[in-house]
This record gives C-alpha cells, sequence and structure tokens, in this order.
C-alpha cells in the first residue's frame, strides 16, 4: 500500500531482489571455486601431462598458475577471473569453456524457448478446457495426462518417440541437429533443422505441459468463484467471454512464475533430452565431458547456468508484478 | 504459577496431543476414500514387495550373461528378453526396483530430516538466524540440482551411499520453508504458551510439542520428494553415473540408448518401472493432500 506512485515501488522493489541476488551469486562461485579445489587429480599433472616433468618446471607451473598461493589468495584470483569472462579451460576441446558454451548455447536456447512457448501455450489451453466442466470426460482426461506427465522421465519418453517416429514408422530424423547426406541452404536448412527438432521438443515439453496444465486449472478454478468473475457473469457476459477474458488473465499469472521457478529443471531435462537426440547444445557438452573427464567445463556449465537460473528468477519476478496490478511493492 | 493454572496448562497440551492422534484416524479415513491416494499406495506396495522379493521373483541372475544377447520378449525362456550381453531382462527390471527404492526413500529421509531441522529452528527462534537459514535454503533452491549432483557424483564417485547423500542434501529446500511457515504459526497457539508455562524446553516444545502436529504436510512433501529422487537417480544413471555395482533402471536406459534401433525391449521396459514408481509415490502424496488439508488437494 506505501507505493503509491507504482512504478516508483517497482523499481524500488526490483533493486532490492537484484540487490538480493548479489550474495546468491557470490555463493554459486564460490560453491564452484571449492569444487575446483576438490576436483580429482593434481591440477598440475593435468596441465603438463603424465610426463615425467623437471621438478623445476612443475614448480614453475605451480607458481605460473597461482597453485602455491594461499587458498583465499586463489580464491580471490578465481573471482576476479570470472568476473572477467575466464571461466577456464577445455582440454578435450582445446579452448577456452566461455567460447565453448557461447558457441553451444543458441542450439539449448532455441530449444528451450521453443519448449517453452508450446508447454505453455498446451497447457494453458487444456488448463481452460479441462477447469470449464471439472469432472468431465474433458477434465479427466486433461489430469491424467498430467499425472503422466509428472512422472515419465523425459530421457526415456525421447527414446520412446525415437522407436515410434523415426525407427518404426520413419517419419522424423532420430536425432543430430541438420541431415549430413544433404546439405542444404537457406530456408530449406531451417526446415531441415525444424525437423529434426520437432521430436526433442515433443520430449521435453510433456514435463511443462503437465506442470502447466495442472497449476492453469487449479488457480481458475479458485478465480471463476472470485467476486469480479460473478459481477462479470452478473453484467451478462457469457461464460466463454467471462473465461477468455477475465478468469485467464488472472489465472495465466502463476504460469508465468513456474517458468521462472522450473527454469532450472527445464535445463536438466534438455542435457537428458540432448542426449538422447544427439543436439549438439549444451546438455550433450556436459554428457561428452563427463565421459573425457573435461571438469572445467562441467564446472563452467554449473556457473554459467546457475546465475542464468538467478537472473530469470529474478525476471518473472519483476514480470508477475507487473502484470499483476494488484500486486504493489 | 499456582496449581489450577497449571492443570490447566496440562490439560491444554494432552487435548492438543490426544486431537493429534484422533486426527491420524480421521486422516486414513479421508485418505481411503482418495482413489488416486490409494492406488498411489497400491503400486508403492507392488514396488516395496519387488524390491524386497527380487532374490525369489527374479528368475535369472541379473549380472548372468549368456550367448542369447538381443533376444526379442518371450523368446527363449526370456520373458521380457535380453540385452546386448546376454542378460535377463525382466530379472534385471525386478532388481532395479532395489536401487530406485532405496535411493528415493533414503534420499527423500534426508531431506526430511535437514528440511525439519532447518526449518524448525528458523520459525521456532526466528531474528537473524531465521534470516539467515532462509538466505541459505534459498541457495539451495536456485542451484541447478541436476548438474550440481552430476559434478559431485563425477568427482567423488557414484556408489549409492553417495547417490543417497548428495540428491538427499540437494533435495530439503521445499520441506525447510513448509516447516518454517508451520512453525511460525504454531509458535504462537495456546498449546505451545500452555507447555512454555509448563517449563518446557525449547528443544521440548519444538519438536516434541510442535512438531508431530506439523508432521501431515511434511509428509506430503516426503512422498513427493521420494519421486524426485527416483527421477534425479535414474537420470543420473542414464548419463552412466549409477552404483557400478547395481543394475539400475537409468543404468539400463543408458546401454538401451547405443542399440535403441536393435532392441526396443531394453528401453521400454526399465521406462516403465520408472514411470510406475514415481507415479506411484506422486499419487500416494496426493492422497496424503487430501488427508491431511482437504482444501488443498487436487479436485
Amino acid at each position: 500500500m506505501a507505493a503509491e506512485g507504482g512504478g516508483n515501488g517497482l523499481a524500488v522493489y526490483a533493486l532490492r531482489r537484484a540487490v538480493n541476488a548479489i550474495p546468491l551469486i557470490l555463493g554459486v562461485v564460490v560453491v564452484n571455486f571449492v569444487l575446483i579445489a576438490l576436483a580429482p587429480g593434481d591440477p598440475v599433472t593435468s596441465l603438463i601431462g603424465e610426463y615425467p616433468a623437471p621438478p623445476e618446471y612443475v614448480e614453475r607451473v605451480r607458481r605460473d598458475f597461482g597453485l602455491d598461493r594461499s587458498l583465499p589468495e586463489r580464491l580471490g584470483l578465481y573471482l576476479v577471473n570470472v568476473a572477467k569472462g575466464d571461466l577456464g579451460f577445455s582440454f578435450a576441446n582445446r579452448q577456452p569453456v566461455l567460447d565453448l558454451l557461447l558457441q553451444r548455447l543458441g542450439r539449448t536456447l532455441v530449444l528451450m524457448l521453443s519448449t517453452v512457448v508450446v508447454a505453455t501455450g498446451v497447457g494453458l489451453l487444456l488448463g481452460v478446457l479441462s477447469a470449464r466442466k471439472p469432472g468431465s470426460l474433458t477434465d479427466r482426461g486433461a489430469t491424467g495426462f498430467a499425472l503422466l506427465g509428472y512422472a515419465v522421465p523425459e530421457f526415456w519418453l525421447g527414446q520412446l518417440l525415437i522407436l515410434v517416429f523415426a525407427v518404426s514408422l520413419g517419419w522424423l530424423p532420430a536425432g543430430g541437429f541438420r541431415s549430413v547426406r544433404v546439405d542444404y541452404t537457406g530456408f530449406a536448412a531451417v526446415l531441415d533443422t525444424m525437423k529434426h527438432m520437432i521430436l526433442p521438443m515433443a520430449a521435453l515439453s510433456f514435463r511443462y505441459m503437465a506442470i502447466t496444465t495442472r497449476l492453469t486449472r487449479a488457480s481458475l478454478l479458485e478465480v471463476m468463484s472470485a467476486q469480479y468473475i460473478v459481477a462479470a457473469r452478473g453484467r451478462g457476459l457469457s461464460e466463454n467471454a467471462v473465461l477468455w477474458r477475465h478468469a485467464l488473465r488472472a489465472a495465466a499469472l502463476p504460469v508465468v512464475t513456474v517458468i521462472g521457478y522450473n527454469f532450472a529443471f527445464i535445463v536438466a531435462g534438455s542435457a537428458l533430452v540432448e542426449t538422447v537426440f544427439g543436439w549438439p547444445g549444451i546438455g550433450r557438452l556436459m554428457y561428452d565431458s563427463i565421459y573425457t573427464r573435461d571438469y572445467p567445463v562441467l564446472l563452467g556449465i554449473l556457473l554459467f547456468v546457475s546465475v542464468t537460473v538467478i537472473i530469470v528468477n529474478l525476471i518473472t519476478d519483476a514480470l508477475y508484478a507487473v502484470l499483476d496490478p494488484r500486486v504493489r511493492y | 504459577m499456582d496449581d489450577a493454572a497449571r492443570a490447566a496448562a496440562a490439560t491444554e497440551v494432552t487435548e492438543v496431543r490426544q486431537a493429534g492422534r484422533s486426527n491420524a484416524f480421521a486422516a486414513w479415513r479421508r485418505f481411503r476414500r482418495s482413489s488416486s491416494g490409494v492406488f498411489g499406495l497400491v503400486v508403492v506396495a507392488l514396488l516395496v514387495l519387488t524390491a524386497i522379493l527380487a532374490p525369489l521373483l527374479a528368475p535369472l541372475d541379473p549380472h548372468s550373461t549368456s550367448r542369447a544377447a538381443f533376444a526379442p520378449p518371450f523368446a527363449s525362456g526370456h520373458f521380457l528378453g535380453t540385452d546386448n550381453l546376454g542378460r535377463d531382462i525382466l530379472s534385471q527390471v525386478i532388481w532395479g526396483s532395489r536401487v530406485s527404492l532405496l535411493v528415493g526413500l533414503a534420499a527423500a529421509a534426508t531431506a526430511t530430516l535437514i528440511g525439519v531441522a532447518v526449518g524448525a529452528l528458523a520459525g521456532y527462534l526466528g531474528g537473524w538466524f531465521d534470516e539467515l537459514l532462509m538466505r541459505v535454503t534459498e541457495f539451495f533452491q536456485v542451484i541447478p540440482r541436476f548438474v550440481l549432483a552430476l559434478i559431485v557424483v563425477a568427482f567423488f564417485g557414484s556408489g549409492l551411499l553417495n547417490l543417497i547423500l548428495v540428491i538427499g542434501l540437494l533435495s530439503w529446500p521445499q520441506t525447510a520453508r513448509l516447516v518454517r511457515s508451520q512453525y511460525l504459526s504454531h509458535k504462537t497457539l495456546p498449546y505451545v504458551d500452555a507447555g512454555r508455562a509448563l517449563g518446557m524446553r525449547n528443544a521440548r516444545l519444538m519438536f516434541m510439542q510442535i512438531l508431530p502436529n506439523v508432521m501431515g504436510p511434511v509428509l506430503v512433501v516426503a512422498s513427493l520428494d521420494v519421486a524426485q529422487a527416483i527421477l534425479l537417480e535414474a537420470s543420473l544413471g542414464f548419463f552412466g553415473l549409477g552404483d557400478p555395482n547395481l543394475t539400475s533402471w537409468g543404468g539400463m536406459l543408458n546401454s538401451a540408448q547405443t542399440f535403441i534401433r536393435r532392441a526396443w525391449w531394453m528401453s521400454v521396459f526399465p521406462g516403465i518401472g520408472i514411470t510406475l514408481a514415481v507415479l506411484g509415490f506422486n499419487l500416494f502424496g496426493d492422497g496424503l493432500t487430501e488427508a491431511y488439508d482437504p482444501r488443498m488437494a487436487p479436485r
């Protein structure tokens, strides 16, 4: 109530949240540093290889990389490096971790964003359909669908989709990012990639569809008994108009926060689905890095994803405050 | 405090305790009415039986290889077929239930213990201590569980105990927040005042008086935690980070991936196992919600 000038209150709120995020990000960086210190194997050995090296040389490497300093000093150095965007070096890929991540990021983002859009759209629709007539056949169908969506592991769903649509029916490619035998260009290339994306997207969407369906249904049922909905009905608006124009607007709000809240799960899901489909994004990179023991990459991904999750949460919180006229901070 | 007041306080404390007990019966009656809850309970019970009786139920040793590699289901005495090394899929699925159930239950128990302790301390003591604990909780909530679990297990080994500890240590924030909010409202109720008036210590008030009254919602979250832990364990197994000495559903799906064009049965059956187990604990949790807090239950 205090914030009479609404915009100002929002700015203060956003700033406060942003300030709160700083210790979280610092915490993430420190956890990363601790993990680096605990990583198996002597870092010097992994730098110069298994060859017997003269002790003077080992000493020099140790000094050059600051490994002879105290832990707090090394933490300080690490913080400076991270702030400069230096996330370490990938030995398996022979390039800096950040470059590697940025290279792969686009493909993961395409997959994740289209999943969020499709899953939110279908989920909202199913939620509305089932909230319109609670207990109906449609409602039970949608609810059952949602229950399954919570339970099916996305990597297994991916395998099933491959079995049905690629192996048995041969309609869609079983994996990869583009066709290797034909060299498409321009629009045909985009179409080709989209064709490769259908199955991974379907596998990744199921859980978020389920979450959105269940949430939309629950919040719609709650909103439908609110006074302003009763008032809208009283004004003689048709049931459909009430539903789509008034109720859904309020009910869609929690869905926004769910995207932020579940972002970390989408990242995990996409790592698994990318592995199933050989989609060359960050998730697949994680899987490969486990096998090559390329720990700097894994740690770089952890840092990158953590910070992204914190920022996405910040944005969705702010969005929520903007969208809901009742929320004033 | 005179005798009359002391007696009144004692009555208040006992009454709340007895109400808790009869609530448990009422909760069970409500649980029985929830068809999804009962279905979940049946699935969970079957899963537990399968895990316990695995040595009796499994027709073959899940590790024993044979020359009959890639045998399809129903062929040559292998009801669900064999894998790339000729191991019996049915026996592997049956033994795999042990890993899923054990990791699921033990990790959820670990998470519940931590969550209850953190939530109770934060909610009951309040002040800067609450502020500090909630910051830590928030940290564990934003950090990507799967990625961190993956790294820790890759570094320190993927034995059963490590899996349980890692999943448990990363899964407690929801319980902590729930318990905290429950303690915030319970600590001002008359029965807690009465207990304090009787000279009960904080520790006793927190864990002997309040805790039994907030266990209902905690159990709901614990049940959902089991489902999440089973999923996380399977995901790690799929990434090749399961216990190397044990057959797990996630690990089976990892090898199925390589031979997906050759043997669909290697993928289909372990996946059904994971789905049923997760579905079972989720529905069981829904039933518990209905039993303990009917207003919150999904209708």
